[in-house]
């Protein structure tokens, strides 16, 4: 790790002042994956302008029925925030299924959704990654990659995106708030996350010194039935193999509405529009769940060893979509 | 009253639970240095050009070694001690530089900024059953022949009324001590002292002495805390080396700490393990043949055999025998032990084969291991000292609930969860190495006693305090222990389960020699005390008459997630037949964490070999999954009373490893009971299982199942 | 700040002020240094450990501003003014140990014991997040939001999760735990 030049910004303007004046510079939030990259050399930051103190920790309840998360909102805090887990205990669910107890508490919202692959290759300087260094080739494509993606992927970059919540965010119509020099915009976080494409170095679509400084849960989703499942090697600290996201609203027996998204599938939350077109208006029944998840999944592209993702994030969302009907089948009894 | 036998709480708890214990790199001498090593990022070939201009010029930075600068050492015994001496490179990863600088930072600062330019050679990572450079080794954990046959195995398997032959894999393996390799070395005026974390500084000091040609008076190592070695630190590490080459170097103190990532390709882990099981019975299931033929892999500079094929000579009475082992050397990191080397894999293979069978014959798992039971050894044909397999076997199952068992598989779903059960027994050679030991008694009525074992948390300290004390006839307080420097009198090192029982039996006999000397004398001790020494040499590895083995017997209920293929272990039994169990406090802590490893090594832990790379995938603690807090149920460990005579003056078996043995084997079996589908590859991660359940039938045929 | 200055040469070292189980230190640290090494290498405090110095296993915990984190992900300059509990300050001035700690040593909760200190102090942390209402993944879903979740052994399980021990000393530690919560049995 080299050296490094430290700005304690003390309002969001200030902030975007230091970025601006520090090419190469980082903001600094949890931490928990910048400064986990830069002890391996894949970030190297000139200087680290850090927003830990800016006024960005409250979640707040907006005059539209929104429910607006302060960038700097702990992980654990956001899980806990009665208001998420009563209106979208899938986004607590997600929360509460990544990581541990101690990186959630360090961990920030915004930082979860810029956090990194974990690649291996990536993570490692000196193999091979067209994301750390565009046109030094992949070497995952050929490599191990039972964990990379089955959708999206190009032939620059098979990597997934790790968070959790950002699925949860994804499925749930969140926004992402952003604040740069030309002032504050809004995107879907569903959008948020890039395909690798031609450009695998970035992840997002957020512009040079651009701040995320909130996401924005909207109304429309408050209170619906929703839920996160994800599948990993071990019980807990682990990624996922899979996960889903499901936000699902049945009224007179039909599907009214519905947002499904699946974790560790590509290079961002897979927004599953195909499954979602096909079960609006249909009856919830496990029939339709398959075949709205096999649709999806058909555009599926797996990779020599990581086949087993299709089948498992079928199985995951037929089950969290089946739980979620009201009514429906009595839950099963949890596995953990 | 005896000392053992009681569940004494550990000597050092205190410190360890306070923060206080200190650790090898934990050494605040005045000056210290910090040295990160770099290591080479091909996979064969040598280095050309090391530039170290950039690296020198940062804040910070005191020095980096190479193979032009480092001090020239004489040539270790073991090849990958060897470092810095030469510009080959045998493996990736392989260390060809060492930063010195005066903070962490600034060294993994310089690390990142070394120039280092290699010409690269052809590489084979690629270990597979028919590789053509294949061969069987002449022996095997320097003393057991490669190749074993007993009868005519192949003509008896072809003539079985009942046949299994089934392949097996278990992948490379990494030990992961919660403490990663350290070193903290420093001149005491002529005096060069190393802290380690090491499972046996004895050892240590003669690499050191050989290396640098210092004598052993002139060298100290200790090892106060060592955290966890399972193997990886049985024998001296580089860390010790670039520790003591970096202090010579530059005069001052130096800590090395290999950071967690480089540990998978410096010090040694478990190769992969191809097996190839046939075992032939009569229809009343009875072996009559067994063949197991194990494919595994070393490095270029180093042969080491991963003995997995060593458990079938002892398990089970089979007339027609063969084991095997091939090994073949590619341009890997170099395996060396992890936690019951040999026995671990192979014991999953021969106990899911077994399981295999009695499934095929219809026969209860635990029924067809007792009607195999031998009379003798059935490989070298000794009496067993001891041997209660069909006792652990029984009580296992009558704890574990078993006769309530239906063998059928996959006739137990709950909603989208899979139940099953299985079992698997567990073997470990009882081993004893020479030591020596000192015992002093004190005129305040104390005594001291002095032997350099090693606790890497085992409770070394606790246990031999207890066998002194019973030894000495005092109680326990009275009883002070000094281990973990190689000042004190020589002892081999804590691994093959041998540790107390070489250490102790010396503690035993110094103590004895000083009970009798104080029962002759009159009158108050000098103030220095009264001193008698041990030295076991010539009894404690005298050959025995007798096959000597610690015996057990795995329990586990597992439900397979059938929605993800997730599997959990929701019971884990293990009943033990170990000798005298001499705290069974300490004791039943290591039987629960063998099996605790067993469930990684069943459920969550494998490592990769990247084709290209050479290099292993699963190099931190994120990828490379050792069981978490999450993944372990409650798990109960049992004993049996077992009086065997034939061991060591204090009747233990050993205790450290046997617990990983067959726990494995036993969660595989469960996983085939829940789900009639037999799985032959560890670890048994969603993506196999869940592959696995969609591929087989619906309604999987009871018998004559394929095996292949 | 001008861009004359040029980024690498702006002061990489600061001021930072930490309360240190209770006691001030004020501190002039490389910008790199992390509170696991300022622990461990300027205050002498190695009750911390450093297991895999990327927020991996756990064994650095300590407890700041009273949450329970990984200490080597965590940059000291960025701490300036927080207050931290490593595990040689729980048992205060006195000479008893914390009663975790006295629960390890009474059942064993530990081998070779290098994940120990992080295993209490995450403890530690993980009953103040229960009792102040923190779900968990294994918490029901439908349980009431704010109310303190009661720990039994499944929840202890999943809560000290982030704290690997490679000696499997885990069943023994949900017992330590449960002695100090009063919810297990003996």
């Amino acid at each position: 790790m080299d050296t490094f030049a430290y700005v304690r910004a003390g309002s969001l303007a200030e902030a975007a002042e230091a970025f601006a004046a520090h090419p190469g510079a980082r903001y600094l939030g949890g931490g928990t994956n910048l400064v986990d990259l830069m002890k391996l050399g894949v970030e190297r930051p000139t200087a680290l302008v850090d927003v830990t103190r800016l006024p960005l920790a409250e979640v707040t309840e907006l005059p539209d029925g929104s429910l607006r998360i302060g960038a700097l909102v702990r992980n654990s805090d956001l899980a806990a925030h009665p208001l998420v887990r009563d209106r979208y205990p899938a986004l607590s669910q997600a929360v509460l299924a990544g990581a541990s107890g101690q990186l959630r508490n360090a961990a920030t919202t915004g930082g979860n959704l810029l956090q990194r692959t974990r690649c291996p290759y990536f993570q490692d300087v000196s193999k091979p990654c067209n994301k750390r260094e565009p046109g030094n080739g992949c070497a995952a494509r050929e490599g191990v990659h039972r964990d990379h993606a089955v959708l999206g992927h190009s032939e620059h970059c098979i990597a997934t995106h790790p968070s959790d919540l950002a699925v949860a965010l994804a499925a749930l119509d969140a926004e992402v708030e952003l604040y740069g020099t030309a002032g504050v915009r809004r995107v879907a976080a569903a959008g948020f996350h890039r395909l690798p494409g031609e450009e695998p170095e970035r992840d997002t679509v957020i512009e040079p010194g651009e701040i995320v400084t909130a996401v924005v849960l909207p109304a429309a989703t408050a209170g619906l039935p929703s839920a996160y499942r994800k599948a990993r090697d071990r019980a807990s600290y682990a990624f996922a193999l899979a996960s889903v996201a499901v936000v699902l609203e049945v009224a007179d027996g039909v599907v009214a509405r519905v947002g499904i998204a699946f974790g560790a599938l590509a290079h961002r939350p897979w927004r599953a529009r195909r499954a979602e077109e096909a079960l609006l208006g249909a009856a919830p029944t496990p029939a339709a769940f398959e075949r709205a998840a096999d649709l999806e999944l058909s555009e599926a592209r797996p990779l020599r060893d990581n086949a087993y993702k299709v089948p498992l994030a079928r199985n995951l969302a037929v089950d969290v979509l089946t739980r979620l009907v009201p009514d429906g089948p009595v839950p099963h009894e949890e596995d953990s | 009253m005896t000392a053992v036998g009681a569940p004494a709480e550990r000597r050092e708890g205190r410190e360890k639970v306070t923060g206080t214990a200190r650790y090898a790199a934990e050494q605040p001498l005045p000056g210290r240095l910090f040295a990160r090593p770099v290591p080479a990022a091909i996979v064969r070939g040598r280095v050309t050009d090391v530039d170290d201009t950039a690296a020198l010029a940062l804040p910070g930075v005191v020095t980096v070694l190479t193979y032009r600068n480092a001090p020239r050492l004489a040539p270790a015994d073991d090849a990958t001690l060897s470092v810095l001496q030469d510009p080959e490179v045998p493996n990736r990863g392989w260390f060809v530089a060492l930063v010195v600088a005066d903070s962490p930072e600034a060294a993994r600062a310089g690390a990142a900024a070394v120039r280092v330019t290699c010409a690269e050679e052809a590489h084979d990572v690629t270990l597979t059953a028919a590789h053509p450079r294949a061969y069987v080794p002449e022996k095997v954990s320097g003393t057991f022949p490669g190749l074993r046959e007993l009868g005519d195995p192949d003509g008896a398997f072809a003539d079985a009324a009942v046949r299994i032959d089934a392949g097996y894999r278990v992948p490379p393996l990494h030990n992961h001590p919660m403490e990663p390799h350290a070193s903290t070395a420093h001149w005491d005026g002529e005096r060069l002292t190393v802290h380690a974390s090491s499972q046996g500084t004895t050892a240590v000091r003669a690499a050191l002495s050989t290396m640098f040609g210092l004598s052993n008076e002139r060298i100290t190592v200790v090892a106060e805390h060592v955290g966890g070695g399972f193997g990886s630190k049985g024998t001296p590490r580089p860390d010790v080396v670039l520790a003591a080459m970096a202090t010579w170097h530059t005069g001052r103190p130096v800590t090395v700490v290999f950071p967690r990532r480089m540990l998978p390709t410096s010090v040694g882990h478990r190769a992969t393990t191809l097996h190839r099981l046939r075992l032939g019975a009569d229809s009343d299931g009875r072996l009559t043949s067994l063949v197991h033929e194990v494919t595994t892999y070393s490095s270029r500079i180093k042969e080491f055999v991963e003995y997995a094929a060593i458990p079938s000579r002892i398990m089970y009475a089979a007339p027609n025998l063969r084991s095997l082992h091939r090994v073949v050397r590619l341009d890997v990191p170099t395996p060396s032990w992890m936690r019951a080397p040999g026995e671990a894999p192979g014991m999953y293979a021969l106990e899911s084969a077994m399981d295999e069978l009695a499934g095929a014959l219809g026969i209860d798992p635990v029924e067809l291991r007792i009607r195999n039971e031998p009379d003798t050894e059935p490989d070298s044909g000794k009496p067993f000292s001891s041997r209660h397999l069909v006792e652990c076997l029984r009580e296992g199952a009558r704890r574990f609930g078993w006769s309530a068992r239906d063998p059928r598989p996959r006739t137990h779903p709950a909603g989208p969860l899979l139940f099953g059960t299985g079992v698997a027994a567990a073997t470990y050679p009882v081993q004893a190495r020479p030591s020596r030991a000192a015992a002093r008694a004190l005129p305040d009525g104390s005594f001291l006693v002095e032997v350099n074992a090693a606790d890497i948390g085992t409770g070394a300290r606790t246990v031999l305090a207890q066998i002194a004390a019973d030894a000495l006839e005092v109680p326990l307080e009275r009883v002070g222990i000094r281990v973990g420097n190689s000042d004190l009198p020589p002892a081999p090192l804590a691994g093959d389960s041998a540790g107390t029982a070489s250490w102790g039996w010396a503690v035993h006999e110094a103590c004895t020699a000083l009970a009798a000397r104080l029962a002759e004398r009159q009158g108050r001790l000098p103030e220095e005390g009264l001193e008698a020494r041990a030295d076991t040499k010539g009894t404690a590895d005298a050959e025995s008459p007798f096959a000597r083995h610690a015996f057990g017997a795995h329990f586990a209920e597992v439900s397979v997630d059938t929605v993800t293929g997730e599997v959990r272990v929701r019971r884990l039994l293990g009943v033990y037949a170990a000798g005298r169990i001499l705290n069974p406090r300490t004791a039943r802590s290591q039987f629960v964490g063998g099996m605790t490893m067993g469930l990684g090594m069943a459920l969550t832990e494998g490592s990769t070999l990247d084709t290209a790379s050479g290099d292993f995938t699963e190099s931190d603690l994120a990828a490379y999954h050792v069981p978490a807090h999450a993944d372990v149920p409650d798990i109960e460990a049992h004993w049996i009373d077992e009086h065997d005579p034939h061991l060591n003056p204090v009747g233990g078996k050993g205790i450290g490893e046997i617990g990983i043995v067959g726990t494995p084997a036993a969660i595989g079996n469960a996983v085939h009971h829940a789900t009639g589908v037999r799985f032959r590859e560890l670890p048994l991660t969603p993506d196999r299982v869940l592959t696995g359940l969609l591929e087989a039938p619906q309604h999987p045929a009871r018998a004559d199942r394929p095996t292949g | 700040m001008g861009s004359e200055h040029g980024p690498r040469s702006a002061p990489h070292r600061s001021e930072t002020t930490l309360r240190v189980n209770g006691k001030p230190h004020t501190l002039t640290v490389d910008h790199r240094r992390v509170l696991l090494d300022v622990l461990r290498e300027d205050l002498d405090l190695t009750g911390a450990k450093k297991g895999c110095d990327h927020g991996q296993c756990g064994a650095c915990t300590v407890l700041v501003d009273g949450r329970r984190v990984n200490s080597c992900l965590l940059l000291a300059v960025a701490l300036d003014g927080s207050d931290v509990t490593t595990v040689e300050g729980l048992s205060g001035d006195g000479e008893d140990p914390h009663p975790l700690q006295r629960a390890f040593l009474d059942r064993d909760a530990f081998q070779c014991g290098y994940c120990t200190p992080g295993q209490i102090c995450s403890a530690l942390g993980a009953l103040a997040e229960a009792e102040s209402g923190h779900p968990s993944h294994v918490t029901d879903p439908g349980a009431p939001s704010g109310r303190p979740v009661a720990l039994d052994r499944d929840e202890i399980r999943e809560r000290l999760s982030g704290n690997l021990c490679r000696c499997g000393a885990y069943p023994r530690i949900v017992d330590a735990v449960q002695d100090v919560t009063g919810t297990g049995s003996t």
